[in-house]
């Protein structure tokens, strides 16, 4: 029977691609390992080699197709001895999802694993608009990726103080893509490679700030800053104080954060937590494209050294960013994302995405739940949550990270301080498990936290 | 316990040196006044430690006095300087003011940071003295990345960049030199080897102990400098600084020195004998090398005993200041977390 050849998965994060090329033409024979095909991802072109022997039966999505999703068959293979008349054989379309032990029909040169427990989609309904965004201004739909390229852009335009160094920033248009661009606009001065040496391109970052400059230093992941973790807090964070306000640093310390898919414990942890606890610092940990970039472009310009929290699963997400010639977002503001009087959510970052699904099922149901969205964890907006407290007299945190001294913790606690006696029952903290993160694709879902955990904590603190 | 074979300096091993360049009478006197306004400023930081008025962590400079000065004696207006938490000696040479660093070691309003850094944490944008910095090793990624911005702002300036033997052993000492030498950066690394760190011998801690070798797999040049004779740092200073300039990329200067006092105030020094020091007082003390020069090129004991008058009008002037000197305001306790 003719095979398959699937539409692989070539990151982590990748749902979907554009069939850019194909190298083999219908009826031209086929060896393992031959190039057939090249797949734009969200983050790179990649060849697609062929795994089977035999002939190029039917190419089933003609090059140029954008946004195929990752399993859907692009072509049949006929074995030795199969004709065209064979086609007919093969599986109609679209496959089905193959399971975690079956291998693809193609793999990539790099390491293709599965599609993952994916965090879910953007919800349907519309968040609430931001106030930071005059009336009637014109949107542009932009990933989140493109919107921090731009923020960089901007601000790199903006001041010639600005750079950004680290690994893969540069030649390789960056690891996640983010910084793509950024190399042929403004040259290798100050668009800057850097070895793979996080503690010591870290330190000579806060070097650069303190001589003046305003880096910004991209870790590939946070997980990898563990390395720079001393740079970070005792020589970015507490100089201005320990020489008396005579000298700080300008820095911006940014990269994905959080839970990714399928790359288990030493890349995939949320550091919210760990930074939002030390003074000196600020700490952004945005949800939408237009605070991804109205954010950024306030941290390159704030004084401070500030902890930029990205996530990876967002990167090719997109959204509505306001066209404006400068749009900054402020740092320390929270957003009310959704109104509601029922019960109040709060959450950040891909914490988001549970929250506002988990609202669209409550309000079936006749709750409707005020949802804020912290947006930056240090300095925290507490008045935004507890004016809202104060409305709803129930409360839910949902963050990604370990409940044990998290930042939902934190929340509780500053609603406990100033709103206890506008509570009507306990803050309820929907959070990742106190696990390190697991691999396989089962336990990786329950280790992250879930739409029905945020429906069942917002219903049992309304008694319902 | 094992006890370091080399004599400080003498063996020295990349460069056998003969004399260095002489001083003039001018820079002997200077060199003479710097070293002895650093010795005088620490024994009574000692003193005042003994007495409770300074707190914490306080690591003395004595007779490590001549690197600063030879090195701060080869540089120009701009230059900066960063180094650890061993640093008072630092910010004197960098013509930060006795009292405002006094101030700072008892915790008052008028020191450097007003009160909240303490003897480990001391800055000064004006002086170019970039810390006083207490974690070891972290300096030397901070100031690679000085050089860097020299670099990235196209102007001539040197990163002056000062660690210790043990601070040597640290990754991201590393780190760093790979990419000086990768970027070409203007850094001096000063490694000051005083034999010992904390109380680990140097034979102790370090597979290769030639630090002038520690930059060969990055092709950063070095060499090993008797840390004692402020000439043979001021010459080597002039070299580096040359090179740094030159566009060259880092240098490396292995300071062979010794520090008298223990490594903190609070360290009985039983790792090494009382004859060791004393042979090294008695046979290198870099004051005594300039004061000796002097005396013997015609200068009087008279002209000699001013200078040291001088300088220790400046450090009691320091002290009581730093005594009197009110805490800072609990005001303090809030502000300078961001600006």
């Amino acid at each position: 029977m003719p095979i398959q050849v699937l539409m692989p998965a070539l990151s982590p994060t990748m749902e979907k691609g554009n069939l850019a090329k194909w190298l083999k033409k219908e009826g031209e024979t086929i060896k393992s390992g031959d190039v057939i095909a090249e797949i734009e991802t969200d983050k790179a072109t990649m060849e697609v080699e062929a795994t089977d022997e035999g002939t190029l039966g039917k190419i089933l999505i003609p090059e140029g197709t954008a946004d195929v999703a990752v399993n859907t068959p692009i072509a049949t293979i006929l074995a030795d001895g199969e004709s065209a008349a064979d086609l007919a054989k093969a599986p109609a379309a679209p496959a089905p999802q193959p399971k975690a032990a079956e291998a693809p029909a193609a793999e990539a040169k790099v390491e293709a694993p599965q599609p993952a427990a994916k965090a879910p989609a953007a919800p349907a309904s519309e968040p609430l608009p931001d106030p930071e965004i005059p009336p009637g201004t014109e949107m542009v739909t932009q990933t989140i990726r493109e919107a921090l390229r731009d923020a960089m852009a901007e601000e790199m335009r903006r001041d010639g103080d600005v750079f950004i160094m680290g690994e893969e920033v540069a030649e390789y248009q960056g690891a996640y893509k983010v910084t793509q661009g950024l190399l042929q606009e403004f040259g290798a001065r100050r668009v800057i490679d850097t070895p793979i040496t996080e503690h010591g391109f870290a330190g000579v970052g806060v070097g650069a700030a303190m001589a003046g400059l305003k880096p910004i230093v991209e870790f590939m992941t946070w997980n990898f800053a563990m390395q720079a973790i001393d740079q970070i807090i005792n020589s970015a964070a507490k100089t201005l104080y320990m020489s008396g306000g005579q000298m700080g640093c300008s820095i911006v310390f940014r990269g994905p954060n959080g839970a990714a898919a399928r790359v288990a414990a030493q890349h995939s942890q949320d550091y919210a937590a760990w930074y939002s606890q030390v003074p000196g610092l600020k700490v952004i940990a945005p949800y939408s494209a237009a605070d991804y970039k109205g954010l950024l472009k306030a941290a390159i310009r704030d004084p401070n050294p500030v902890v930029f929290l990205e996530n990876e699963m967002l990167y090719g997400h997109t959204g509505e960013v306001p066209k404006l010639d400068d749009f900054v977002v402020p740092i320390g503001k929270a957003r009310i994302a959704r109104a509601g009087n029922h019960v109040t959510i709060v959450s950040w970052a891909m914490g988001m995405s549970y929250a506002l699904k988990a609202a669209d099922e409550l309000a079936k149901e006749g709750i409707e739940a005020e949802l804020i969205d912290l947006r930056t964890i240090r300095p925290m907006d507490t008045e935004t949550v507890i004016n809202s407290v104060k409305k709803t007299g129930r409360a839910v945190v949902v963050e990604e990270g370990w409940q044990q001294s998290g930042v939902g913790s934190e929340v509780a606690a500053r609603i406990m301080e100033h709103a206890f006696d506008y509570l009507d029952a306990p803050v309820a903290r929907v959070s990742g498990k106190d696990v390190p993160m697991p691999y396989a694709a089962n336990l990786e879902k329950l280790a992250l936290p879930s739409v029905a955990e945020v429906v069942a904590a917002a219903k049992a603190v309304s008694y319902r | 316990m094992a006890t370091p074979k080399k004599t400080v300096a003498k063996e020295s091993g990349q460069e056998k040196a003969g004399s260095p360049p002489e001083f003039t009478r001018e820079q002997e006197l200077k060199a003479l006044r710097d070293m002895l306004l650093i010795r005088r400023f620490e024994e009574k930081a000692g003193q005042l430690y003994g007495m409770g008025a300074i707190g914490g962590f306080c690591h003395l400079y004595i007779g490590q006095e001549a690197v600063v000065v030879g090195m701060q004696m080869a540089l120009k207006q701009g230059d900066e300087v960063i180094t650890g938490y061993r640093d008072h000696g630092h910010m004197l040479a960098c013509d930060m003011e006795a009292r405002g660093v006094m101030a700072e070691l008892t915790g008052r309003r008028g020191g450097y940071s007003r009160g909240k850094g303490g003897s480990m944490h001391m800055f000064s944008k004006e002086k170019h003295f970039y810390g006083g910095h207490g974690i070891v090793g972290a300096q030397v990624s901070l100031g690679t990345g000085l050089a860097f911005a020299n670099r990235y702002r196209g102007n001539d300036n040197v990163s002056v960049t000062y660690f210790g033997d043990g601070a040597a052993n640290q990754g991201q000492v590393y780190e760093s030199f790979n990419m000086a030498e990768l970027w070409k950066l203007p850094v001096i690394y000063v490694i000051e080897n005083n034999r010992y760190a904390m109380g680990t011998a140097v034979s102790r801690a370090s597979a290769q102990q030639d630090f002038s070798k520690r930059g060969v797999s990055f092709n950063i040049p070095g060499k090993q400098v008797d840390g004692m004779d402020v000439r043979a740092v001021k010459a080597a200073a002039d070299e580096a600084t040359a090179w740094c300039r030159g566009g060259n990329g880092p240098m490396i200067l292995e300071m062979q020195t010794y520090r008298y006092r223990g490594h903190s105030m609070s360290d009985p020094a039983k790792y090494r004998t009382r004859e060791e020091v004393e042979k090294v007082r008695h046979d290198q003390d870099p004051i005594e090398q300039v004061r000796n020069r002097l005396l013997a090129s015609g200068v009087s004991e008279q002209d000699l005993k001013a200078i040291d008058a001088e300088v220790r009008e400046i450090v009691n002037e320091a002290a009581d200041f730093a005594q009197h000197d009110p805490e800072p305001d609990p005001s303090e306790l809030y502000t300078d977390i961001y600006r």
